[in-house]
């Protein structure tokens, strides 16, 4: 399934999996995003950069909601996914959020089991009606972290006794395992070593084949290694948004080209 | 000494060298006063907790020293066997109970002779020592027919002055004469003693027993009010717990921050500083006189210490709350768990331990209070009818240890002063197997981390 070239005129062909138009997000009175217009293919990654604080791990959780949880939050304008938006007031956003996965930037396993922190979404979600049903569910999405070798001897083991890197690979399986289509990395490999981080970015390529990936990284080698589509934000606007290499190799706007050769942030 | 002796090693700062790097072997002045002031603060905090320790083992000494002999009682114990004749003919007396005590008598001389030992003594005598007999063994062989014609062993108890006496309260100097025991009757105890008629036991009947009145402090128990006690700490184990958690979570989790929700943080904070008496008036008017609920019932004591415990119970519950991370409700709310289940699946449990300390500390507090329970009359109770009368529950009438101690440290008769010592040992040790199964519930919680 590596026929990179093909999978990419499909993506163009078909509609956007997210679709956001005139995004505005406000923290009280303070503006955090302004005006932002996106499209996120499917099955791709998209590579979030920017300076801190210029609002793109923010835009990155208005896409599950997860900022309704901050009180003084406030979203405008419409986002999309599959057509449907998703601040309509029929959409709830628990149901959401099992569609949209996410990955934090701290690993933060549950104090339980490797076997409980990955089958509490599907239990939580009745996603299988017996105990063996639930074991192929856990097995698998350990197989598809690339994690199962590693801890298929000692499930039982809690999850926050492993090494970083494989707490947050136990986080990715913990978010596949409710099948979402979507799954946010907010700078998931920030807290990692090089050796994790790179078992990390291979995995989010492999990833790649199934589900649509957001990605916020501050690394740009990391932006240039594992997304097909960069977005760069700055103080609030999406400034720049193309296919990774051209942003890289030919920025169009000012800004994209002094942060990409480090002149600031 | 001259200049020229001076080695750089010994005053850098004297040679004038000012280029010269400084020593890291020298302590400098600000150096020397920190690491001064660092060792008189260590001290101090040392001083603090020796002075504790000094002060916690005085009352532990007080407490047992004073507080041990509620634990003993003596008694009088005498065998003797009563043959059918000798049982028709009592029951054919006037004075009946007279009878008895004589044989009571005599079977005490014969004791004391076949141990060789001559003391006078006459029936006034052993009434001061023992009671009046004649009545216990009379209703022993009137109860117990079948047990005419064998030996049988009488324990009873002796009067409070000899007991006393036994332990050490009331000696020969310290005795006046009155008719409740006189100086002559002491060498009748010693002799007693001596052939072990008279001897000190375990009294068990302060462990289970209920109060007494005034006139017999021997047979004070403070059973019947640890029972009130338990049953207290159960209603408010069972409301405060639920209810506080429940009103945490809310005012933590899920209320919006505006001045309503201020009011009501500020107004808790409040609340766990008033005093616990103005719970007590709160609970007379509302429980008793409005509610009509029984008076000196254990469920309306557990009903005000409650109201007494859910401040503080509140208020550690949220600290716990807060402290969980706020990484663990965003993965759950990632895979698409629900505030609610985020809640109880993740943060709750990681909250427990802290909240059992608080839940412990606020049962603690509630256990030794006795302002609120003198408002609604769980005091200066005696029991009747005990076993059955006040075991059945939460609105019988009962009392509390707290109550109860206060009440015989308030009675005249010294005998019930030894006996609030020994309540309030029964009390720290009902407090240290609280506290003990506490720690053992929290080291089981904090296992899951």
């Amino acid at each position: 399934m590596n026929e990179m070239p093909n999978l990419e005129q499909a993506s163009a062909m078909t509609s956007s999996k997210i679709s956001a138009k005139k995004v505005q997000v406000y923290y009280g009175d303070k503006q955090a995003i302004i005006d932002v217009d996106i499209e996120i293919q499917p099955r791709s990654v998209t590579a979030f950069i920017g300076p801190s604080g210029c609002g793109k791990s923010t835009f990155l959780r208005t896409i599950n909601r997860m900022n309704d949880t901050i009180d003084i939050c406030r979203v405008e304008g419409s986002i999309k996914i599959d057509g449907e938006d998703i601040y309509d007031a029929k959409v709830d956003p628990v149901q959401l959020r099992a569609k949209v996965g996410m990955v934090f930037q701290k690993p933060n396993p549950f104090p339980k089991s490797i076997y409980d922190n990955v089958a509490y979404g599907p239990r939580i979600h009745g996603m299988a009606r017996n105990k063996s049903q639930l074991d192929d569910i856990v097995a698998s999405s350990l197989q598809k972290a690339g994690l199962w070798e590693e801890v298929k001897n000692r499930l039982d083991e809690p999850g926050t006794g492993m090494s970083g890197g494989q707490q947050q690979r136990l986080c990715i399986a913990r978010a596949i395992a409710v099948s979402p289509e979507v799954i946010l990395m907010d700078e998931p490999c920030s807290a990692l070593d090089p050796i994790a981080t790179a078992k990390v970015e291979e995995l989010i390529d492999e990833l790649r084949e199934n589900y649509t990936i957001v990605i916020v990284t501050h690394s740009m080698q990391q932006a240039a290694r594992v997304s097909q589509r960069t977005a760069f934000f700055h103080l609030g606007v999406l400034v720049e948004e193309g296919s990774t290499q051209d942003i890289f190799t030919n920025p169009k706007d000012k800004r994209t080209q002094d942060y990409i050769t480090g002149r600031f942030g | 000494m001259t200049d020229t002796t001076l080695s750089p090693e010994t005053s850098p700062a004297a040679a004038g060298d000012a280029a010269k790097p400084k020593s890291l072997y020298a302590l400098d002045d600000l150096t020397r006063k920190r690491n001064a002031s660092e060792k008189r603060f260590k001290y101090y905090g040392l001083g603090a907790v020796l002075i504790g320790l000094f002060f916690l083992v005085v009352l532990a000494t007080a407490i047992i020293s004073e507080g041990i002999p509620a634990f003993t009682r003596t008694i009088v114990e005498v065998e003797f066997t009563l043959t059918q004749e000798q049982y028709d003919a009592a029951e054919k007396e006037l004075f009946k109970t007279k009878a008895y005590e004589q044989f009571f008598i005599n079977a005490l001389q014969g004791q004391l002779e076949e141990s060789g030992m001559s003391v006078p003594f006459d029936a006034k005598a052993i009434e001061r020592i023992v009671g009046k007999t004649g009545g216990t063994i009379r209703e022993y062989f009137k109860a117990n027919p079948g047990a005419l014609g064998a030996p049988a062993a009488f324990e009873l108890a002796a009067s409070s002055r000899v007991d006393g006496y036994s332990n050490g309260r009331v000696t020969r100097e310290t005795l006046t004469d009155s008719r409740f025991l006189e100086k002559s009757d002491l060498d009748i105890v010693d002799a007693l003693v001596e052939t072990g008629i008279i001897k000190t036991v375990f009294n068990w009947n302060f462990i289970t027993g209920a109060d007494s009145g005034v006139d017999n402090p021997g047979g004070a128990g403070i059973g019947a009010s640890v029972v009130g006690s338990f049953f207290m700490m159960l209603v408010v184990l069972f409301l405060s717990l639920p209810i506080g958690v429940a009103a945490s979570i809310y005012l933590e989790e899920f209320a919006p921050q505006n001045r309503f929700t201020d009011m009501i943080e500020v107004n808790i904070s409040n609340l766990a500083a008033v005093p616990s008496i103005v719970f007590g008036i709160l609970g007379l008017a509302v429980f008793i006189q409005f509610m009509h609920l029984p008076q000196s019932a254990p469920l309306v004591g557990g009903l005000v210490l409650t109201l007494m415990t859910l401040p503080t119970i509140i208020i550690s519950t949220r600290a716990s709350l807060k402290a969980v991370p706020p990484s663990i409700r965003d993965a759950a709310l990632g895979v698409g768990a629900s505030k609610m289940q985020s809640i109880f699946h993740h943060v709750l449990p990681l909250a427990m331990p802290g909240i059992l300390t608080g839940t412990i500390i606020g049962l603690a507090q509630a256990l030794g209070e006795t302002a609120p329970l003198l408002l609604i009359g769980m005091v200066g109770f005696v029991a009747r009818g005990y076993p059955d009368g006040f075991i059945t529950g939460f609105i019988e009438p009962n009392s509390a240890m707290p109550a109860q101690i206060y009440t015989w440290a308030a009675r005249a008769d010294y005998a019930f002063y030894e006996k609030a010592w020994g309540g309030i040992i029964i009390l720290l040790v009902f407090l240290l197997t609280m506290n003990i199964l506490a720690v053992i519930l929290r080291r089981r919680f904090e296992r899951r981390w």
